[in-house]
């Protein structure tokens, strides 16, 4: 049974996914709203800037980001320690998609809302907060369960930096016991595992948006 | 000097200069992993489509498993499994090969979701229609159903093919030398990384403006030539 010796170590790695997955969905998740409202809301220098943003991160490699920002960066002063440097690659990655959902979903909200809001004397900030986000936000919340698999099966790419992850720790496994077959088996059954998880978690926090939004007004009455 | 080429470090400029005839040899490795395992995944994606629409529960539901299982874990980890457990049972592939089985494997998974919504976007009426003809199952998808669904959910695959091509990097870890590949290499022996990694960031970015532009306007033409995209 020489596949439960590997269970400590793998479930250490586990965690640091799992970390790196939650801090990197939560940064993204921010990105995404700013960026995402910015395009939509924002003024034509700032929207063009939300733009660049999310054409830059959504069009080169993920692995180009972690790489450039692992041994790039540091030549021109900037380092940070390689878990920094992973959510924060991770982040940007992940928020650069999520913005195009953000963007898609409140672009959708009917014009009439709008309208509507403004006959009614809404300030924009108001419109947006009250009217729009919380319509987009109900749409939005499929694609960000798919964006969440999407980050933690990312996140496999910051053992290529020396964090000591699922993957890395697998690596690490294999190179001492060549016992190959078994430590990936493992391994994938993990990260399916893990997305079952977040999966579910995800559908959680959809119905409770859903419910959410359905009463806007709920925590007032 | 690589492939002939030596770099030229005196400034950024002369250098990014004298490396892009490597990177370019990188970007064909790319271009053909990227364009081989889309076409894996193109075919594998449609087997699974159809085998997950099988009569049969056990099929229909073990197909399932499988693509749901390859679509949830992670692209790297299923490289590794192929480059290292392969040989173990005798079956020794050259890591480019295996590179696009791997990228053929996970994007069959993406694919076969396409299929299937493409599939069930076409009219029951039509089915009936085949059925009403004495036509068999295969028959129908063959003559009714697979050449209907083809043209719409083109834009659709060409996103999944740009998505490929920005995952086309990791193959580097298992030594099959595309453009990242070849930058990290230059970065190892000239100790200067920012140039050749900014280069690879800029022919990504450039590539996928390319192919999404050429997407957007399949979007605008399929339906002007009658093809409805949903």
């Amino acid at each position: 049974m020489d596949w439960l010796t590997y269970l400590p170590s793998l479930a250490q790695g586990a965690l640091v996914t799992a970390w790196i997955t939650l801090a990197s969905i939560a940064i993204g998740a921010a990105l995404a709203f700013a960026a995402g409202i910015a395009r939509v809301e924002g003024g034509r220098a700032v929207s063009t800037l939300a733009l660049c943003y999310t054409e830059v991160f959504r069009g080169t490699s993920l692995l180009v980001q972690l790489f450039w920002l692992y041994y790039a960066l540091p030549l021109v002063g900037l380092s940070f320690d390689p878990v920094t440097t992973g959510i924060v690659g991770l982040s940007l990655h992940v928020g650069a998609y999520g913005s195009e959902i953000v963007r898609g979903a409140l672009s959708a909200v009917p014009v009439a809302q709008r309208e509507a809001a403004r006959a009614l004397n809404f300030g924009r900030v108001h419109t947006l907060v009250r009217i729009c986000l919380p319509q987009a936000i109900v749409e939005m919340m499929p694609a960000f369960g798919n964006l969440a698999i999407e980050t933690l099966k990312l996140s496999s790419l910051v053992s290529l930096i020396s964090i000591a992850d699922l993957t890395f720790r697998a690596q690490s496994i294999r190179n001492i016991t060549l016992d190959s077959a078994t430590v990936y088996t493992l391994t994938l059954v993990g990260y399916f595992l893990m997305s079952l998880v977040l999966m579910l978690a995800m559908r959680l926090i959809e119905r409770m948006v859903r419910r959410g939004a359905a009463f806007p007004r709920a925590a007032h009455a | 000097m690589m492939y002939g080429y030596a770099w030229d470090l005196t400034t950024p400029l002369t250098y990014a200069a004298s490396i892009l005839p490597i990177l370019l040899i990188g970007l064909t490795v790319t271009l053909q992993a990227a364009a081989a395992g889309f076409a894996l995944a193109l075919v594998l994606g449609l087997a699974f489509a159809l085998l997950r629409r099988s009569r049969i529960k056990a099929v229909a539901l073990a197909t399932a498993f499988v693509v749901e299982f390859l679509r949830d874990t992670p692209l790297l980890v299923q490289l590794f499994f192929l480059y290292y457990v392969l040989p173990d049972y005798g079956i020794t592939l050259p890591a480019f090969l295996t590179g696009v089985i791997a990228l053929g494997l996970q994007y069959s998974a993406y694919t076969s979701e396409v299929y299937r919504g493409g599939i069930e976007a076409i009219p029951r009426g039509q089915w009936e229609a085949a059925t009403a003809l004495n036509m068999t199952r295969w028959q129908t998808y063959r003559d009714i159903v697979i050449p209907q669904m083809v043209p719409r959910i083109v834009p659709t695959m060409g996103n999944y093919l740009v998505a490929m091509l920005k995952e086309t990097p990791v193959l580097s870890v298992v030594t099959v030398l595309e453009m990242l590949g070849l930058a990290n290499m230059i970065g190892e022996r000239t100790f200067e990384y920012l140039v050749p990694l900014s280069m690879v960031g800029i022919i990504f970015l450039l590539l996928t403006l390319i192919c999404s532009a050429g997407i957007h306007r399949l979007e605008k033409v399929l339906p002007k030539a009658g093809i409805p995209l949903r």
